[in-house]
């Protein structure tokens, strides 16, 4: 028997469709993101396939769904550093990974060993022209590196980093780092930026800290905005829309449309509730991490009719 | 006293052998500045010592073989550097495969050696010291010469793909994502590593490269804190303990140059931990940049 588990997904995806297709209010201009079918493959696993997504220009969009289910590999496709196993990418109007320094991006991580000695600034400049060769020659070129100077004392008091952009990177704490890497990403003023579980590993006030400052990058900027997140809480407030991932696809919309019992339950096909507390948090108790859904997947009754 | 050393330089520069360890000396030091400045930021000091055994042993399989020394030199440093590339992940050699690698290396150098005093060395009994401990005012003004054009390209290389091997270095996700060609720079960088032990052998020999390539580069990392000041500033630190070392052990004609070169290294390494002399070194090399 095989079995497909991307058309059951499918299916539940094409569901919420309508409630997806009137298009948040603030995506005038354009799509920025968009994927068609698409499925990408990791060492012979099919991650997730039949994923259809729009994200216009100056959304801010959270990528959600448990723990090894292809979040940071989406976000690898957009940059063109993984290739799709089928199905169209188009970022930014190009194929992924050709629009250069219009995508900003902000990997997992990673933190900067104590022992590196490079200032704040330092790293900022190698978003700025890191990808040129040659070493930035001293006293020649007077304007670029006035311009370059200009840009990178801009975008670090944009992040809150003034007061400590001039420290050795390693002495930063994580938050620090995560607000000098943001600007780094945003040196060269790109139109979409790609942030890779940024809140992670930053204790509660710095998320709070770190989220507004994407928020407010995404509405005064008009950057538009693609967080892979563990947790939504941190920026729920600021979200336009989320994208549930699962093995077989994706469900995509408002934050209200999306994590709801039923949309989760259908997207993995396990019984799923989300709660809400008193402050507006949302806490999505039964949500099955990505191995689960695969045995779960053979268990569920009726799994075999999906066949197309 | 400074008319003495003045007189002592002038004495110096009048021996055709001094002037030709000057020339190649300087050059060389210059590289091995630049290149080891990469080595400490990417914690790849490991992989400069795996190649000071392998200069060892293609210096020592050329001799026996009976070709020039130098081939062997730079075709075994530089294969070997890009066969390490391969072991490791992402152009980077790992220190497992190293360490695999090269204690066989010196292994078979060994065996060159014997090779070489039992069949050929009848002429050159010291072969196997001067690859070990290197040989600089032995030079010829035709190898001087060579060594030094060799040493100045790779100082070009090395600042050609400065910018985004420091970025590729730091954050390598990133740079990748911006379309830097992370894994090619780093066979890229291994070459100039294996090419850069090949020429420092020639100076210092293989046993000792390995400070020339680390102490001056460890000493700018620890005096600032800007990459590029810090290039600028491994590299004239290795080219003074060059300076330092010739001088020395021409005034000192027991001191075998070697020793003062890496002893003049080391010790500029070390004044780096004395209190107070890193915040006044900044100072000055601030002053002098800006």
């Amino acid at each position: 028997m095989t079995v497909k588990p991307t058309a059951r997904v499918r299916e539940a995806s094409q569901q919420t469709d309508p409630q997806r297709s009137p298009a948040p209010a603030r995506s005038p201009s354009g799509t920025v993101v968009s994927l068609r079918d698409a499925a990408v493959r990791v060492s012979g696993r099919t991650l997730w396939s039949g994923v259809e997504l729009d994200v216009g220009a100056g959304e801010f969009v959270a990528v959600l769904g448990p723990n090894g289910v292809g979040k940071s590999t989406l976000v690898k496709v957009l940059l063109g550093v993984l290739p799709t196993a089928a199905g169209e990418v188009r970022v930014l109007g190009e194929q992924p990974g050709q629009a250069g320094q219009r995508v900003g991006y902000l990997p997992q991580r990673r933190s900067f060993d104590a022992s590196l000695r490079m200032r704040g600034t330092d790293i900022v400049r190698l978003g700025w022209d890191g990808d040129r060769w040659g070493v930035p020659l001293p006293g020649r070129f007077g304007a670029r590196r006035k311009a370059a100077a200009r840009r990178i004392a801009e975008v670090i008091e944009l992040v809150g980093a003034a007061s400590y952009a001039h420290r050795p990177i390693g002495q930063c704490s994580g938050g620090e780092q995560q607000r000098l890497l943001i600007a780094q990403a945003l040196v060269r003023r790109p139109e979409l930026l790609l942030l890779d579980e940024p809140l992670d590993s930053l204790d509660l006030p710095n998320q709070a800290a770190v989220a507004a400052l994407v928020g407010r990058i995404c509405r005064e900027e008009g950057v538009t905005v693609i967080m892979v997140a563990h947790d939504v809480n941190p920026i729920l407030s600021r979200l336009d829309r989320v994208v549930y991932l699962a093995e077989g696809g994706a469900v995509s919309g408002a934050p209200e449309e999306v994590i709801t019992s039923e949309t989760l339950s259908r997207l993995y096909g396990t019984p799923i509730e989300v709660l809400r507390t008193s402050d507006g948090r949302l806490v999505v108790v039964g949500q099955p991490e990505a191995p689960a859904i695969h045995s779960d997947r053979h268990a569920a009754p009726g799994a075999g009719e999906g066949k197309p | 006293m400074t008319i003495l050393a003045a007189s002592g330089w002038t004495a110096a520069l009048g021996h055709p052998f001094f002037q030709h360890a000057l020339l190649a000396g300087t050059a060389i030091a210059a590289a091995a500045g630049l290149t080891g400045y990469f080595l400490v930021l990417r914690a790849q000091v490991f992989t400069g010592d795996a190649l000071s055994h392998v200069a060892f042993t293609g210096a020592l399989a050329a001799l026996a073989l009976g070709y020039d020394l130098r081939i062997g030199l730079f075709a075994a440093t530089i294969l070997i550097a890009l066969l390490l590339g391969t072991l490791g992940k992402r152009g980077r050699a790992d220190d497992v495969a190293i360490g695999s690698v090269f204690s066989w290396i010196l292994g078979v150098g060994v065996f060159f050696l014997t090779l070489y005093t039992t069949k050929r060395s009848a002429g050159n009994g010291g072969a196997g010291v001067n690859v070990l401990f290197g040989s600089i005012f032995g030079m010829s003004a035709a190898q001087a010469l060579t060594a030094a054009l060799v040493a100045a390209g790779i100082c070009v290389a090395v600042l050609t793909i400065a910018r985004p091997l420091l970025f590729a270095s730091v954050d390598e996700a990133v740079a990748a994502a911006r379309g830097v060609p992370v894994r090619l720079l780093g066979f890229a960088f291994l070459t100039l590593v294996g090419a850069c032990a090949a020429e420092a052998t020639q100076a210092v020999g293989a046993l000792l490269l390995l400070g020339l390539l680390a102490a001056p580069a460890g000493a700018a990392q620890r005096l600032t804190d800007r990459p590029f000041r810090a290039l600028a500033l491994s590299a004239g630190l290795a080219v003074a303990a060059m300076w330092v070392g010739l001088g020395l052990s021409y005034a000192v004609p027991s001191m075998p140059p070697s020793f003062g070169i890496i002893a003049a290294a080391t010790t500029a390494y070390a004044a780096t931990f004395l209190p107070g002399i890193r915040r006044r070194t900044a100072t000055t090399v601030a002053g002098l940049t800006a």
